[in-house]
């Protein structure tokens, strides 16, 4: 079980902050289509993920990412801060 | 080195004279200001901020370090607030406290560069028209590369 967070317009199109998800991923693209593949919200969201980014434990890494021990993973938009 | 995420508003007078009193080895204390910019048309009604508890402090930690490793700073004061802000509110301010004003400078311009497109905040913009969530600007993410 891995907590999958979504923040900003992606928490938005999926329609809710944080799930658990049953995975065997090995990687955050792998998790991804996965993802996909469950209903339209995920898809659309998902839909191009050069305009998303993504967290693993809360730490910026890319979609190649592995996902082996991780708790945490998060997808949000670019950040928009300061 | 002090960082806060917080939802209340901040008292940027007291703030930044607490700050610079506080300092003991510093000649320079630099403040940057960030606030709610109206829309051109001035209908903007409020921005939400949301966040990535945690994770926000976490990267506002790494950024404030790799700062304090890049110049000679004596102290750095971090404040974002999230939640809803009206126009002109305050949202955000660093301060930095170094021997000379260059690292003081220096350093604020990099904590904001890098805040602004590494740390989890996200903002959206509530006119008349409707709500809007803000772009990341090509131009923000430029700034980094001069560090």
């Amino acid at each position: 079980m891995i907590d999958v967070l979504y923040f900003a317009w992606v928490r938005e199109r999926i329609g809710l902050p944080k799930e658990q998800v049953e995975t065997t991923a090995a990687t955050v693209a792998e998790l991804v289509s996965e993802l996909k593949l469950r209903e339209e919200r995920y898809a659309a969201a998902f839909e191009d993920i050069s305009a998303l980014r993504v967290a693993v434990d809360q730490e910026l890494c890319e979609f190649d990412a592995p996902l082996a021990g991780a708790r945490e993973v998060a997808f949000f938009p670019p950040m928009t801060g300061g | 080195m002090a960082i806060r995420v917080q939802e209340a508003a901040f008292d940027l007078g007291a703030e930044v004279q607490d700050f610079a009193t506080a300092q003991t080895q510093a000649g320079a204390v630099v403040n940057f200001t960030g606030i709610v910019r109206n829309t051109a048309a001035g209908d903007l009604d409020r921005m939400e901020i949301e966040h990535y508890p945690g994770m926000t402090e976490s990267a506002l930690t790494a950024i404030d370090a790799e700062a304090t490793k890049r110049w000679v700073l004596k102290d750095s004061l971090i404040i974002h607030r999230y939640g809803i802000l009206r126009p002109n509110e305050m949202i955000m301010m660093v301060a930095t406290a170094a021997p000379h004003r260059v690292d003081a400078f220096e350093a604020a311009q990099y904590l904001m560069d890098y805040l602004k497109s590494r740390a989890p905040f996200w903002k959206k913009e509530f006119t008349t028209d409707g709500a809007e969530w803000v772009d990341a600007k090509d131009a923000d993410e430029d700034a980094l590369l001069k560090w």
